[in-house]
């Protein structure tokens, strides 16, 4: 059973050792809707983004996606859930073994039976949207952070999944870029209706992007709501975090 | 891999428990392969793994089982004369080459040239998230990382093995004709002669759990790496040890099964 939330955390558990990172996460995300999580550095906002696509199991509690569990799953099946949901990685976890055309065709090599020159066009694609025209055959070695940051985006795209998982997608890029990338992310919300999942420090793009904002402290979400009852929270935890931002 | 340990109440027995941890997570990650073997096989990446552990190993190799070989014809033929067994001198050589030290010192040699190397590079990959990047693009890195390693292992091994034997042997040659007098003539027939092939199988066979060894520790090394760069470089160093040890350890066992056949 689960509610109607695209992606469901309920009573979320997890410690890495000693240290409880996740003690009773409970968040859901609607189909079609950006959620933005917000908290402090080392807060648990990566751990528990992992936990959305089954790259981390909870010790205890479940994640539900579109009504599956996937909290318990086998790998192997997870592979399918996972075309569905991409993820976008703080440090962008491009293979570098491989260009940026390549990293992006990867995927698509994997999952579809597209011809060659397909493939090329979706990459191409992929690459403009981010605004990388030119560079599939650079090596990510040979790229800036930004540039590295809007390649990991491309490669999350061009499945054309029905959710994204960002980690801090625009941390590192200049002011026009951070705009650039946050009205793509709202783009994709709006025109493919695609779920996302924004994590980030930055209030501002996140005050631009979300339509609903959880705040994450203590391992557990303290506050959840729409940018405006973020704003006018009463909640002092919420109020230090917007001040000091 | 907890699990384990727990079941055989280990706990609080910290050595043991880590022991049978690791044992536990070798054990996983094979199955994962057994698991991958029946889905599509990569020839392009296996191929890209046996030019990489096996041709670019070729020089070390050939350069260790020469040198051995050289040894042994010097080791031999002073001792042996002693006797008056000068003329066993080849057979003795060849016996040793093919039973035991071609196959273990190929397998220490790529155990440390190719085991590090392995564990090294996923080790950098999962620390910098790319095994997670793989996962969450619906990737299995088992399959497309461990999977072509093992099996370019398996097939890379044994045909080093080979090679290294007959040039441990010519090693020998050298000096037997150089140093001991024994005409090569007589040196190669009494080889050939005396020789049989369960000699060789004997020591081809044991270079198959050697390669598995050396694939399972080195990969399973690399996936568990956690904390960076220097994460990775303890990773490397266990590997080495580790893959050294088990050859060493099970050499013993397997000639003793072998010696049964
Ligand atoms: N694989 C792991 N092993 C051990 N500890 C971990 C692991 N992953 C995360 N942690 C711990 O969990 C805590 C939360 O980490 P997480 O990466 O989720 O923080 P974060 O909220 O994303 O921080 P930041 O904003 O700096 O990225 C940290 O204290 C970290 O040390
Ligand atoms: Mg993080």
């Amino acid at each position: 059973m689960s509610g109607n939330g695209f992606i469901e955390c309920r009573n979320l558990r997890k410690s890495f050792g000693a240290k409880a990172v996740l003690q009773g996460v409970n968040l859901t995300v609607q189909r079609g809707e950006t959620m933005v999580i917000l908290g402090g550095s080392g807060s648990g906002k990566t751990v528990l983004l992992k936990h959305m696509n089954g790259l981390v199991g909870p010790e205890s509690g479940e994640v539900f996606l579109d009504g599956l569990e996937i909290s318990r799953m086998e790998e192997d099946a997870l592979t399918e859930v996972r075309k569905k949901v991409a993820m976008v990685f703080q440090g962008c976890a491009l293979f570098d073994s491989m260009t940026i055309g390549e990293n992006i065709a990867y995927p698509l090599d994997e999952h579809t039976l597209l011809s060659p020159e397909v493939i090329r066009d979706r990459v191409r694609e992929a690459l403009a949207l981010v605004g990388l025209e030119g560079c599939a055959d650079l090596y990510p070695a040979e790229m800036s952070g930004g540039m590295k940051k809007r390649a990991a985006l491309a490669r999350a795209l061009v499945l054309r999944p029905e959710a994204l998982l960002y980690d801090e997608p625009t941390t590192g890029l200049d002011p026009l870029m951070t705009h650039r990338i946050n009205r793509l992310i709202r783009d994709l919300q709006k025109k493919l209706t695609v779920t996302s999942v924004v994590v980030t420090h930055d209030l501002q793009s996140a005050f631009v992007i979300a339509d609903r904002v959880a705040f994450l402290q203590k391992g557990q979400i303290r506050f959840v709501g729409t940018r405006e009852e973020f704003q006018t929270s009463k909640d002092l935890a919420v109020h230090e975090f917007i001040s000091d931002a | 891999m907890r699990a384990i340990s727990e079941k055989w109440s280990l706990r609080g027995f910290y050595p043991l428990e880590r022991v049978s941890d690791y044992l536990g997570g070798l054990g996983l990650l094979s199955y994962g392969v057994a698991r991958c073997l029946r889905k599509r096989w990569e020839g392009g990446l296996i191929l890209e793994q046996m030019e990489r552990i096996g041709v670019r190993s070729l020089s070390i190799v050939l350069l260790t089982a020469l040198f051995t070989g050289m040894v042994l014809a010097l080791q031999m033929g002073n001792y042996l004369t002693r006797f008056g067994a000068k003329p066993y001198a080849g057979r003795i050589l060849a016996l040793s080459m093919l039973r035991e030290m071609g196959p273990v010192l190929t397998a220490l040699m790529i155990g440390g040239r190719v085991g590090a190397g392995i564990t090294a590079e996923i080790g950098s990959m999962k620390v910098t998230e790319q095994i997670d990047a793989m996962r969450s693009l619906g990737i299995n890195p088992i399959q497309k990382l461990v999977l072509p390693r093992l099996l370019a292992l398996l097939i890379m091994l044994p045909l080093l093995t080979v090679l290294a034997d007959l040039v441990g042997i010519l090693g020998g040659l050298v000096i037997t004709t150089f140093e001991l007098d024994i005409p090569a003539d007589f040196y190669l027939n009494s080889i050939i002669q005396f020789i049989r092939f369960q000699d060789l199988f004997s020591g081809l066979g044991k270079t198959f759990f050697f390669a598995f060894f050396i694939a399972i520790i080195a990969c399973y090394n690399g996936l568990e790496v956690s904390g960076g760069a220097d994460g990775v470089g303890r990773a490397t160093t266990q590997t080495v040890v580790t893959t050294s040890i088990t050859i060493l350890v099970s050499d013993f066992f397997l000639t003793k099964l072998f010696l049964q056949l």
